[in-house]
């Protein structure tokens, strides 16, 4: 499988889910169960950029798919200065409270953010309506979100397109 | 306490959570992340039935089922136990009856969740099966089939409170109403379901357990008694937890089961809770009847209040007793009331037990008190906001049923929303279908009194500073995504005037760190946050001490700031922080503090049955406006914008206060408007997030928080709790919003659009049958 860029030989069973084989047999723990099926979100992994619950998904199936868990979106592993924008944006403006929903809820708003890189806040709502959070209402989700955007912007000259 | 904070200080600072790097990246480990070499998977055996005998058990056919390590039923497991002293009727597997659906029977540890779950299949279980209880109304009548032989009428407590003099009251008032309230069942449902992994070390008979606790302590003790193992063979661990709100505030069953599992089997065992294990294991907040008089002048003054509050407790004590209790007792401590009556009644039922939910016992109570407010309001033809005016506390008072209110912010907090909201302008003024409301509402900053009594403080803080300036912080707090670690370096940082990234924390793990009582009773930040103090202040004295030999002057005259310590009379005569460590710990030591808390006897409440209850050293205050839009047609609300003022003392964090208040709000919404746990024949029918009907972010309106700071004389920086007061106003304020939109009071939650087009058909069948009577 591919996952987080890197080729992995793996010895599945057919009737595995793609987040069991993610968190027992790579150890990659921060693809979180929350509910068993498919209700909450927190699961979400990235597949080809799409975000996809992987406790519906039979691992067997994504042989060829390239699969992004949230260890996979900071460019440099562990170094604080090299984390995501949304990752940034999450621990500046209180998006993760327990975190438990923090995983999925930063994959599924990478995908928002590859395809529409200044949503308003109706389209952050629309795009994380099937992450469910518990703690924070959502609003501090919201701020996290836009402060990722803002700082893309920082990080990216303004870029005037030609007419 | 209570003091000036200097200019460059980390206290009010947005800080973001130091746990969060880990929560952003998925590095941050939870129970369940954790599987130790040869870690079985440990499943439980619920019954199938709501009231039963048990007549006989057979596990031998699992037991030989190949991969099956252990398997213990109740006859191992004898004491029982409870999160109150004065409650301990359950025990980890059950001994002689079933009380719920959902009720452990027996458990089992194999090497896969497979062969563990085929165990449970092969268990062999006779039940005689025994007439439940399902309606607390009709419980508390019963004569036989008691759920409890020691509970006559299946009455788990009832208290019967009277200050003043309701009788006069009344007499005194202009207008009386009576209201009757109904408040289904309501559940935590953290996103992160329960779990524990238990280790056992033969050699030494010793266990560690790590669990997703809000109580380590709590855990340990129970841990000890129900396995008959000492205190000191008994090692809790809380990793990372997923969100709790009560729910994992006291022991629950997998982690008494995974423990006894683990014990029997040598081998670690791990019990994760399916979604539907973490709905029947519940502890909730109850469903409650609240009937409600209360008398008021013509002004606007209250004179009287009478409350019979019925909770359905389903079928243990869990907090049980203390649930009932908070009900009455915080009627008091949010307006000035001079004459109160409370006769409450906690009764068992066949259902998986409440417990401690965010708000805890004090929600529905308040829906109904603010909402039967509002409606006296609206029938005086008195303004909500100005009513709650005339009825302040006069703080700093003692109540009448012995609360002692210090800090009162609760009039700043009605001035702000009523600006925020533009309330003057709206309403009573707005188009049909649209409104807006009021509520206030009021939580404990922790229980005064410890559930377990004693003289013992309720949390102590050690501080360990190495000779390089770095400061280690060891509490039994519990971070549980409130900010508990971040706001403990805080003001440690602060007391110390060292920055931020010297400070460090090892929290929640008894072996390592000292006792705190849990994150309960939104008691961290005043609890644990004044040891921190304590202990920081401890340090400093130590570090002042030496350095004035060194630096030829008082300590007196000398402060630490920008992690130098310096003369006050002459700045530039300084050392750093850490040649000051140095000399005051000596050569190759490490300098060590500690600090406790405990709440003065003055806040210990009234010295009545039940009095310890309520009691807290300060108490938060919130007001709250909502405004909504009601379709008259599909008897759809819509909630549209929540503003809520929080006095939370002081913000020594506001993003976490924030986090906070948004969060209560959006969680007390969620109560009013959408959730509910539904059974039948004490089956849940929706025990799933999404059946549940927990808001998405489609369904989930704007919610804005305002600050208000109150600087409570006792609290750490003048702080109070931001965790759980702004909860209960949320539902009222809705209720009233509906009013203002359509003219219908809603009693009953949660407010569906049935129940609003029932509402508004009745008022135009009564409208039609007045005009009928006048032609």
């Amino acid at each position: 499988m591919q996952i987080n860029g890197q080729r992995r030989a793996l010895e599945i069973e057919p009737n595995r889910l793609l987040l069991d084989v993610l968190r027992q047999d790579l150890g990659l723990t921060g693809t979180k169960c929350g509910c068993d099926d498919s209700s909450c979100g927190a699961c979400t992994v990235l597949v080809n950029g799409q975000p996809q619950m992987s406790c519906i998904m039979l691992a067997v199936s994504y042989q060829d798919a390239e699969i992004t868990t949230i260890e996979g979106v900071a460019p440099n592993d562990g170094d604080e200065a090299e984390l995501d924008p949304l990752q940034k944006g999450f621990m500046v403006e209180g998006g993760a409270q327990c975190g438990f929903c923090t995983p999925g809820m930063i994959l599924t708003a990478k995908h928002l953010l590859a395809v529409n890189p200044d949503p308003s806040e109706q389209e952050i709502a629309d795009a994380l309506s099937g992450n469910l959070c518990r703690c924070t209402g959502y609003m501090q989700i919201y701020a996290s979100v836009r402060k990722a955007v803002e700082l893309m912007r920082e990080r990216r000259p303004v870029e005037v397109a030609p007419r | 306490m209570g003091e000036t904070v200097l200019k460059d200080s980390p206290i009010g600072a947005r800080v973001p959570m130091i746990d969060s790097v880990d929560k952003v990246t998925g590095k941050g480990i939870y129970t369940d992340d954790m599987a130790p070499p040869g870690t079985l998977t440990g499943r439980i055996l619920h019954s199938p039935h709501a009231h039963a005998r048990i007549l006989s058990i057979d596990t031998s056919v699992a037991e030989r089922l190949p991969g099956v390590k252990a398997v213990v039923t109740g006859r191992e497991t004898p004491v029982k136990y409870g999160i109150l002293p004065i409650g301990h009727d359950e025990t980890i597997f059950a001994t002689d009856k079933v009380r719920y659906v959902g009720d452990n029977v027996a458990g089992v540890a194999a090497e896969s969740p497979e062969i563990a779950e085929e165990a449970l299949r092969l268990i062999r279980v006779e039940y005689e099966v025994l007439p439940a209880w399902f309606d607390p109304e009709k419980s508390m009548l019963a004569e036989s089939n008691l759920i409890h032989e020691d509970k006559p009428h299946n009455i788990e407590k009832d208290y019967h409170h009277h200050f003043g003099d309701v009788v006069k009251g009344f007499e005194a008032a202009d207008y009386i109403r009576e209201d009757r309230f109904f408040c289904p069942e309501v559940t935590h449902a953290a996103l992160e379901p329960h779990s524990t992994l238990a280790e056992y070390y033969p050699e030494a008979d010793a266990i560690t357990v790590w669990s997703s606790t809000q109580v380590p302590y709590y855990l340990k003790l129970n841990l000890a008694s129900t396995l008959q193992m000492p205190e000191e063979k008994v090692r809790v661990i809380k990793p990372l937890v997923g969100g709790g709100f009560g729910g994992k505030s006291e022991v629950i069953p997998l982690e008494l089961a995974a423990a006894v599992l683990a014990r029997k089997a040598l081998l670690p065992v791990k019990i994760t809770y399916s979604r539907e294990e973490v709905f029947y294991a519940h502890r909730g907040r109850p469903g409650q009847i609240v009937e409600l008089r209360t008398g008021i002048t013509r002004e606007g003054r209250l004179t009287a209040v009478e409350a019979r509050i019925i909770q359905d407790g389903g079928a243990y004590c869990s907090y049980g007793v203390v649930t009932i209790l908070y009900s009455g007792q915080l009627l008091n401590a949010m307006y000035e009331i001079p004459n109160v009556k409370f006769d409450g009644y906690r009764v068992l039922t066949n259902k998986p037990a409440c417990g401690a939910m965010r708000g805890h016992g004090t929600v529905n109570t308040r829906f109904a008190f603010e909402q039967q407010l509002n409606r006296m309001a609206s029938v005086l033809g008195i303004d909500p906001v100005e009513i709650r005016r005339r009825n302040l506390l006069k703080a700093p008072c003692i109540t009448v049923n012995g609360l002692r209110v210090l800090s009162y912010g609760f009039p700043e907090c009605l001035d702000k929303v009523e600006e925020r909201s533009g309330w003057r302008e709206k309403h009573g003024k707005l188009p049909y279908g649209k409104g807006i409301g009021i509520a206030g509402s009021h939580y404990v900053s922790g229980a005064a009194n410890a559930i377990i009594r004693s003289g013992a403080p309720h949390t102590t803080v050690n501080l360990s500073i190495d000779r390089d300036g770095v400061v280690t912080i060891f509490t039994g707090a519990s971070e549980i995504g409130q900010g508990s670690d971040t706001l403990q370096v805080q003001v440690v940082a602060a007391e110390l005037g060292v920055d931020l990234d010297r400070v460090k924390i090892v929290a929640a793990d008894t072996a390592r760190t000292p006792i705190d009582l849990g994150s309960y009773s939104s008691r961290v930040t005043f609890m644990a946050g004044n040891a921190a103090i304590a202990a920081a202040r401890d340090a400093k004295g130590k570090v002042l001490a030496a350095a004035a030999v060194k630096m030829a002057t008082n300590p007196e005259n000398l402060a630490i700031e920008g992690n130098q310590v310096m003369c006050l009379d002459d700045r530039r005569i300084a050392m750093p922080f850490e040649d000051a460590v140095r000399l005051a710990a000596g050569d190759g030591q490490t300098l060590e503090a500690t600090g406790s808390y405990r709440p003065p006897d003055a806040a210990t409440g009234g010295k009545f049955k039940g009095g310890g209850v309520g009691p807290s050293p300060a108490y938060s205050y919130c007001a709250q406006t909502a405004e909504v839009t009601v379709d008259p047609e599909t008897g759809q609300v819509t909630v549209d914008r929540l503003i809520a003022a929080h006095d939370c003392g002081k913000a020594i964090n506001p993003i976490c206060v924030e986090g906070q208040v948004i969060g209560s709000v959006w969680m007390g919404l969620g109560q009013a408007v959408q959730e509910e746990m539904m059974w039948r024949d004490g089956r849940l029918m929706n025990p799933g997030l999404l059946e549940y009907r927990s808001a998405s972010t489609l369904e989930s309106p704007p919610i804005e928080a305002i600050i208000v700071e109150s600087n409570d004389p006792e609290g750490p920086f003048g702080a109070k709790e931001a965790g759980e007061g702004s909860l209960a106003a949320t539902i009222p304020a809705v209720t009233q919003a509906i009013y203002d939109a359509v003219g219908v009071w809603i009693d009953t939650l949660p407010i569906t659009p049935e129940k609003i087009l029932k509402a508004i058909a009745e008022k135009k069948k009564s409208e039609t049958q007045v005009i009928k009577t006048e032609n």
